[in-house]
């Protein structure tokens, strides 16, 4: 392995979606050799998906508005085991990074006043839930992700950072400290393999919504960072926590908007009654996403579904006007045309709750640094290594993420690991280099997947897995059931280690990146199984059925998973924010 | 501003091309509907001295020159466009420098000739 | 079953490109091409092709459908065998013009630097305020119609004038983008933009075959915006 090449930069981000960009542009703007590796052309990441907006009280649409307040929701939102000191940092340097974003030139929808515009979304409040419903979400248009993604790619131009388009990071590298010093990457177009060190290792990859058949997700996102992570031995944090978007297009799982709710849409069933009424009297249809998704459950599982299978409800938008949704919500009747068949100026839209977004992900604290637990308990930083984004887990979602809170994640802690990195480096760090066998560790599962000469197709054995979590860890879940889920799920883990790999040519192979991002998968859907399994009560998205109640007594913490020992252990959610005190949990209502 | 971007290029700017396009366009069209125009209401009865005359006032004088002129530079800038088009080292290597070169040249020589020759028809 | 025609080359085995024959049992669904593709590499995953969002906003799967360039994920199989070229059989190529690296998948490196070239990204050496900078509806309307573009290349690879001059020409995907940064109220580089733009290559060689606005999947006109460029070359120059 001798003749591997080394390329080496101050800062390393893996990644190239919201919170990698930003992070990049936050190191490349300070002069340090940064480099962006992603397995995608930056501008195809999946935050371009994002639609309807970015949530932050810059006090456009209500001139009172407070990041306190958003700091209430969130908190709320989060069922109470979301971080409450990084849950104040997001909310309060919020409004200076969308700013920020402005004045890269983010095409941002307008008031009058010349401001940008803000949408209601669900879970938003005045007052600290006192106020009524609360108008947060900046958006542009509904093409919110889309505007972002593409200015900072460009302010990363401007900024003359390093991208390796289409190079996709396979491993960590560890030193003999056990410190992240880089990552293996292989060039997509020529199957080249490299090392690529780096004082600052940053995982931004993104979420692993591919681990569900049906998901909002893009093909992407396969949960590289995770699997990385969890190879390098690891732990990751409330990885059970599964976002359930409750509109997802039925039968094409692609994704409108809460934003439509937002607007003055309205959820029906097969009778057109306006059925979130009885599940949340004062929020109805802007309730949090995981009461909304339950509710939708509910009534299809009871009979009231639409269809003629009864396998999901309607969306009804016509009532807004064609103005209306062509100008506020063009990206959707586009979408709807195209894969449900139904115009929303004219009829509803189909929709059924669908895999969204991975609250959990890699441990970090408020700069991005990784974290782990040492024996007796206590947070110890991983040297080198730092996540952002929706790989990370700050963890400002807790169980259950706010609509618009994920692109203000992106950019609020991009940016934190960004400066951080920055200090670091300004200070010196000092990591040793790794050791040839170091390098050929990292190397060891690629090589392995290059000299495959038998075992099962890589397609096959990754809709099995789908098909598992999507049966076994969905909406509602049940302790049996998912005990069976664990046993398949150990089946499958040997017959995807060995998975075939036919194609063994060097330009191109997409198939070589798919049997790679099949263990990263896999990584994901184990963790999140044990997990889901462990945690004994139903909080934000974990709806169990076995256990219905919220258990603040034995589960007001966050899950640590261990893959070592696929052990579950508890940390400590924190209730000290800096400039306020902590918000007590309550039962948690809309 | 007015930066010269293209030594073999008629014009200082694209614009500027772009605009002596259009310009010798429409004088090339009037010249031909005034001509049209003249032969449609003289019709059959026109003969050799009646045309001679028509060309030989001084507003057709004027007017033949500055079509010519137009002609001239109209077409330079529409085949210099298709040499740069199609006759590239991108598509046939360094063959297309030699062949675009002789093209351009080529184009020029019967461009200048053209030029010089209607002047001296017109003027004489 | 569905017929489908592909464009097959992998500079490793192949001493040229080939189109291969192979049917696929879609189960009479009009699917989206893209799940056409998928279908097929589950069965044989040498087959390369892009792909990310599956739902036409990533700009990743342009190609060459039925001799119609698009985004395969939001084709469906019918509207695919109405571009005319294949009858009932579905044809997918590279996009055509750019060198192809593999299978469907294209060198898109001259297109993206074309894309650099305009410096696409907001210029404003004042001040920043504390706050945004205001813009008024109406001075953000005129973004639309611009900023949504995916950068999927479909337009710039259907134009005769970018096949010709790819380094020198900035197609019409950049140009696009050049006068959205025109637009924009809060740029201030419109005279250096402007200055950058007016040599008889990058905009001028658009000659208004609107194959571009033919095909992007966004619905945007790239015709329109450059002829919005020459028009304030025009009056910058007057």
């Amino acid at each position: 392995m001798a003749n591997i090449r080394t390329i080496s930069f101050d800062g390393v981000i893996v990644g190239g979606g919201g919170a990698g960009m930003r992070a990049a542009l936050q190191l490349a703007q300070s002069g340090y050799k940064t480099a962006v590796i992603s397995k995608v052309f930056p501008t195809r990441s999946h935050t371009v998906s994002a639609q309807g907006g970015i949530t932050c009280a810059i006090a456009s649409a209500d001139p009172q508005d407070q990041w306190q307040w958003h700091m209430y929701d969130t908190v709320k939102g989060s069922d109470y085991i979301g971080d409450q000191e990084a849950i104040e940092y997001m909310c309060s340097v919020g409004p200076e990074a969308v700013f920020e974003l402005d004045h890269m030139g983010m095409p941002f929808s307008r008031t009058e006043e010349g401001r940008i515009y803000q949408r209601p979304f669900g879970g938003q409040s005045k007052n600290f839930g006192e106020g009524g419903q609360a108008a947060r979400t900046c958006a542009a248009a509904d093409r919110t992700g889309h505007a972002l993604l593409h200015t900072l790619y460009q302010g990363n131009l401007k900024n003359n950072t390093v991208f390796f388009n289409e190079w996709y990071a396979t491993d960590i590298v560890k030193n003999q400290d056990g410190a992240v010093v880089g990552v293996m990457a292989i060039c997509i177009e020529t199957g080249e393999v490299v090392y690529v060190k780096s004082k600052a290792t940053v995982f931004a990859t993104g979420g692993a919504g591919r681990i569900y058949a049906s998901t909002t997700n893009a093909h992407i996102n396969t949960g590289d960072g995770v699997g990385m992570a969890l190879r390098a031995g690891f732990p990751v944090q409330d990885i059970e926590m599964w976002q359930f978007h409750p509109t997802g297009i039925a039968g094409a799982g692609v994704l409108v908007t809460e934003g439509c709710r937002g607007e003055g849409g309205y959820l029906i069933n097969k009778d057109g009654e306006r059925f979130m009424e009885r599940y949340a009297p004062n929020a109805k249809d802007l309730a949090g996403r995981d009461v909304v998704a339950r509710s939708m459950t509910l009534e299809i599982l009871e009979g009231r579904g639409c269809g003629p299978n009864g396998d999901h409800v309607y969306l009804k938008l016509d009532h807004l006007g064609e103005e209306v949704l062509e100008s506020r919500l063009p990206g959707i009747c586009e979408l709807s045309r195209t894969f449900a068949h139904a115009d929303p100026v004219k009829e509803p839209v189909p929709v059924v709750p669908t895999c969204h977004y991975m609250m959990g992900g890699i441990p970090t604290n408020v700069h991005g640094q990784a974290l782990t637990v040492d024996a007796n308990g206590n947070d110890q930083v991983i040297p080198g290594l730092y996540a952002c984004g929706e790989v990370a887990c700050v963890s400002v979602h807790g169980a259950n993420r706010l609509g618009g809170n994920s692109l203000l994640d992106l950019v609020v802690f991009g940016r934190a690991s960004g400066l951080f990195i920055e200090k670091a480096l300004r200070e010196g760090v000092e990591m040793r280099d790794a050791s040839e066998s170091d390098i050929e560790q990292a190397s060891a599962r690629l090589n392995r997947v290059n000299n495959s000469t038998g075992g099962e197709k890589v397609a096959d054995l990754r809709t099995e897995l789908q098909n598992v979590m999507q049966n076994h860890f969905g909406v509602f879940r049940r302790g049996d059931y998912m005990q069976e889920g664990i046993r398949k799920l150990a089946d499958l883990r040997g017959r995807i280690e060995n998975a075939h790999l036919e194609d063994k040519s060097s330009a191109y192979n997409t198939a070589r990146i798919e049997a790679l991002e099949l263990h990263n998968l896999f990584e994901v859907a184990e963790a999140t199984a044990i997990a889901a399994e462990e945690r004994k009560e139903s909080r934000g998205a974990h709806a169990r059925d076995d256990f219905q109640e919220r258990d603040d007594e034995n589960w007001l913490c966050h899950s640590l998973y261990f893959p070592g020992e696929k052990r579950v252990a508890k940390r400590a959610v924190n209730f000290t924010p800096k400039t306020r005190e902590a918000f007590a949990p309550k039962v948690r209502t809309y | 501003m007015g930066m010269v971007r293209a030594v073999t290029n008629f014009g200082r700017s694209g614009l500027s091309d772009w605009l002596v396009q259009r310009v010798t366009g429409v004088v090339l069209l009037a010249y031909f509907v005034v001509v049209g125009v003249y032969l449609f209401c003289e019709g059959s009865s026109l003969d050799y001295a009646q045309w001679s005359g028509f060309f030989s006032s001084t507003f057709m004088r004027v007017f033949s020159t500055a079509a010519v002129l137009s002609v001239v530079a109209h077409a330079w800038i529409g085949l210099w466009a298709v040499s740069t088009d199609y006759l590239t080292e991108r598509l046939m290597g360094s063959t297309g420098n030699v062949l675009r070169l002789a093209f351009q040249a080529a184009s020029a020589v019967v461009l200048f000739t053209y030029l010089v020759w209607g002047i001296q028809i017109l003027w004489s | 079953m569905l017929k489908v025609s592909l464009y097959r080359y992998n500079p490793e085995v192949d001493q040229e490109p080939y189109m291969q024959d192979v049917e696929l049992d879609t189960g009479g669904k009009d699917l989206m091409v893209l799940d056409v593709l998928e279908l097929l590499k589950a069965k044989d995953p040498t087959l390369s092709y892009r792909r990310s969002c599956r739902e036409g906003v990533c700009g990743s799967d342009g190609m060459n459908i039925n001799g119609k360039n698009g985004l395969a994920c939001v084709t469906p199989i019918s509207e695919a065998l109405k571009n005319g070229k294949g009858g009932n059989t579905l044809v997918l190529r590279p996009l055509p013009g750019l060198p192809v690296i593999r299978d469907l998948v294209i060198d898109m490196s001259l297109f993206y630097k074309q894309y650099e070239k305009i410096k696409p990204y907001l210029i404003n050496d004042t001040p920043a305020p504390a706050i945004e900078r205001l813009q008024s509806p109406e001075d953000r309307e005129k973004l639309d119609g611009l900023y949504e573009c995916i950068l999927c290349a479909c337009c710039s690879t259907a134009c005769p004038s970018f096949w010709w001059n790819p380094d020198r020409f900035v197609g019409p995907s950049g140009l696009l983008q050049a006068y959205r940064f025109l637009a924009d109220s809060r740029d201030t580089a419109t005279e250096q933009r402007l200055s950058e733009l007016d040599d008889p290559f990058s905009v001028f060689r658009c000659h208004g075959i609107q194959n571009c606005v033919n095909v992007c999947p966004k619905g945007l006109n790239p015709t329109k915006a450059i002829g919005h460029i020459r028009n304030m070359l025009l009056s910058r120059a007057s």
